[in-house]
């Protein structure tokens, strides 16, 4: 089980490790951490403390996805969770209270795409695309257009406090994925949501309540959104509905596919979705701390992903794989036809 | 059949004739041509773009590039006018090849790599807009005589609105895309690999040209959208048309294109753009009501479009079962 999981991420691994020792390459202090006023300080924290969103949000949409589903509303739903807890805490409630209503916020906006994906079998690139249009007017009226602000120091803490030294959203993303991971992994229900990804019809008639599970996947992408903009506003001490997660969905979804998940369902991995988390947050601390000029940050790190989705497509890996099989001593005789499809391989096709 | 597929466009137009009905009669100079003609320039950029929008998602696909290559061409033909002495004619020139090179090869990925046109495109949208960085982050402004020339062209009706040249570029593209979708064998194959790839590949539908032919149209035409975009601004910015993507695929939809590809018009994406821009009209008429109820409004908008489009597939269903027990019967 663990040896099967460790080859499982080797590829997000090796990735990870290249993208740090370009950090170390470019930036000789990149693993430095120092303890100062009760809290660790360094490139590396930094790192696991800026990837928190991403990392949560990939945590929702490793599950969405493992259902050949796709949640494009994650980030209006940030938005919408920071303007509730924020609009919480100013009107008078307590911190807890406020983080309970974003919550309960962010559920609702998972189970109102799960309504639309599981019982009226809307596409669901479609179905989250209408609150990812409207979500964010929704967070606008909430804040009334304005950056709310807030000082209630509970809250704050949850985006920028820390617990035994190391920064709270690094606690909480964690939590968020060992539970989730936990949960999945320790019950079949990991195993059913792959059911329903491979082929919904067939796990159906199998027996498997697709329904209920397809909607339970939409909402624990609700509630890791809505966590993710709490921490996100809690960071600045504010909801801006405007820029809160703007663009975030992208980052998460391209957290999973480095993952190596298949955006068309089946078999997935939440620790390799975190790999790609952080991945990303690398290639973000790698062009800011390289100090090549800002305006290349976006070109390069276009780039960096073409090259790792190039590296991970299906038909360079089905190559890449022949050519293995072909020049390998014991398989030289075998035709490459009939050289047998691993199960990743099927999940795709 | 061809009454189910043509009852979205019919409801589009329908919904857009009475809102722009019901708009003027609560604010009668909704009814000039000036609003009218404000309309037609308001969303020439965003136009163009729902046509090669409509392409891709016909084809089943998606480009979410498209608002990052409308602020990269701006960007491009403000510092190459700045920069050098060339013609405008031959930037545009110069600036349609790039787009249209860079769609087409979005296409080839997309087809030969197996890839999910959604990852590429996203790969490609960071890649245009941090080219757009990269040649400049301030916005730029445009200043020549041939810009000045294009902007003083105008059709002044009576009442006062003035026809700009880039609204009637927009009416321009989607006569060229219906003559294209429905007379070509181009456009038939468009709808062929839309409603299954793997049939239209048995049927001998040229696949590899035809998806790159089809991110080649939507590259282009982000292109062409960006220099309507820049004749509106007189400026190129790297920041501009944030999201523009996410306009034009919702101006596709509510224009009755199924999203899982197959089936649709461009005619309904028109209808579709007209009713966005009304709903921004109204907002400023009424002068109340706070910009984000347009993000509102067009969510609902969607939500409604797509559970008509599920309803009538229900009915298509339904009626088609009908049909087959009769046939069996007799």
């Amino acid at each position: 089980m663990m040896k099967s999981t460790l080859k499982r991420v080797m590829p997000q691994i090796i990735i990870l490790a290249l993208v740090l020792a370009a950090n170390v390459l470019v930036f000789p202090g990149f693993f430095h951490i120092e303890f100062q006023h009760g809290r660790l300080f360094g490139n590396l924290i930094d790192v696991l403390n800026r990837g928190a969103p991403t990392a949560l949000l990939a945590t929702g949409m490793t599950l969405v996805i493992a259902t050949r589903g796709i949640d494009l509303s994650v980030g209006a739903v940030m938005a919408i969770a920071g303007a509730v807890a924020a609009s919480a805490v100013t009107g008078g409630a307590h911190w807890t209270l406020a983080l309970l209503m974003a919550l309960a916020a962010g559920a609702a906006c998972g189970l109102w795409n799960g309504l639309l994906v599981a019982i009226f079998r809307i596409q669901p690139i479609v179905a989250t695309l209408v609150l990812m249009v409207a979500g964010r007017g929704i967070a606008q009226l909430l804040t009334e257009g304005a950056i709310l602000t807030f000082n209630d120091p509970g809250l704050i803490r949850l985006g920028a406090g820390t617990i035994a030294a190391v920064p709270t959203p690094i606690w909480l993303w964690i939590a968020v994925a060992c539970l989730t991971g936990f949960v999945i992994r320790r019950t079949a229900l990991g195993l059913l949501i792959e059911a329903v990804g491979v082929n919904e019809t067939s796990s159906r008639l199998a027996g498997i309540n697709s329904r209920v599970l397809l909607w339970a996947v939409y909402l624990v992408s609700g509630l890791c959104a809505a966590l993710a903009g709490v921490i996100v506003a809690a960071d600045i001490k504010g909801a801006d509905a405007n820029n809160a997660g703007l663009w975030m969905e992208l980052d998460a979804i391209l957290a999973v596919v480095i993952g190596g998940n298949s955006l068309l369902g089946g078999r997935f991995s939440i620790t390799a979705s975190l790999l790609g988390a952080l991945i990303i947050q690398g290639v973000n601390a790698l062009i800011l701390l390289s100090g090549m000029p800002v305006e290349f940050n976006l070109v390069i790190k276009a780039l960096i992903i073409i090259a790792i989705l190039v590296i991970q497509s299906p038909r360079v890996r089905h190559s890449l794989y022949l050519l293995r099989a072909s020049t390998g001593p014991v398989l030289r005789d075998r035709p490459a036809r009939t050289a047998p499809r691993t199960r990743q391989e099927e999940g795709q096709s | 059949m061809s009454q189910s597929t043509k009852l979205p466009l019919y409801i589009t137009l329908a919904t857009f004739v009475l809102a722009f009905v019901l708009c003027a009669a609560q604010y009668p100079a909704m009814a000039s041509t000036r609003v009218v003609a404000n309309l037609l320039t308001d969303n020439a950029f965003l136009g163009i773009t729902a046509v090669g929008m409509t392409f891709v998602i016909l084809s089943g696909g998606i480009d979410l590039s498209v608002g990052s290559v409308i602020a990269f061409t701006g960007v491009f033909l403000a510092v190459i006018l700045r920069d050098t002495s060339i013609h405008p004619l031959v930037a545009f020139a110069l600036v349609l090849l790039i787009t249209t090179g860079f769609g087409a090869a979005m296409g080839g990925i997309i087809h030969y790599l197996e890839m999910p046109p959604f990852i590429v495109t996203l790969a490609g949208m960071f890649l245009m807009r941090g080219l757009a960085y990269v040649l400049s982050t301030e916005s730029v402004p445009i200043t020549h005589e041939f810009y000045d020339w294009l902007q003083s062209l105008y059709w002044k009706a009576p009442g006062g609105g003035r026809f700009r040249i880039t609204g009637a570029l927009m009416l321009l593209t989607y006569v060229a895309a219906m003559i294209v979708l429905h007379r070509t064998r181009f456009g038939q194959n468009v709808y062929a690999i839309g409603g299954s790839a793997q049939t239209a590949q048995l049927m001998g539908v040229p696949r590899a040209r035809t998806t790159i032919g089809i991110y080649a149209v939507s590259g282009g035409l982000a292109g062409l959208a960006g220099i309507v975009y820049t004749l509106y601004t007189s400026a190129g910015y790297s920041l501009a048309t944030v999201g523009v993507e996410l306009d034009a695929i919702a101006a596709v939809v509510i224009g009755g294109t199924l999203l899982s590809g197959g089936s649709g018009f461009v005619a309904g994406t028109f209808f579709g753009i007209l009713i966005m821009g009304l709903i921004q009209t109204y907002i400023v008429f009424d002068g109340t009501l706070s910009s984000w109820w347009t993000k509102i409004v067009i969510g609902g908008l969607l939500f409604a479009f797509i559970m008509l489009q599920k309803g009538l597939g229900w009915a298509t269903t339904a009626r088609i079962r009908l049909l087959t027990a009769s046939d069996a019967r007799s």
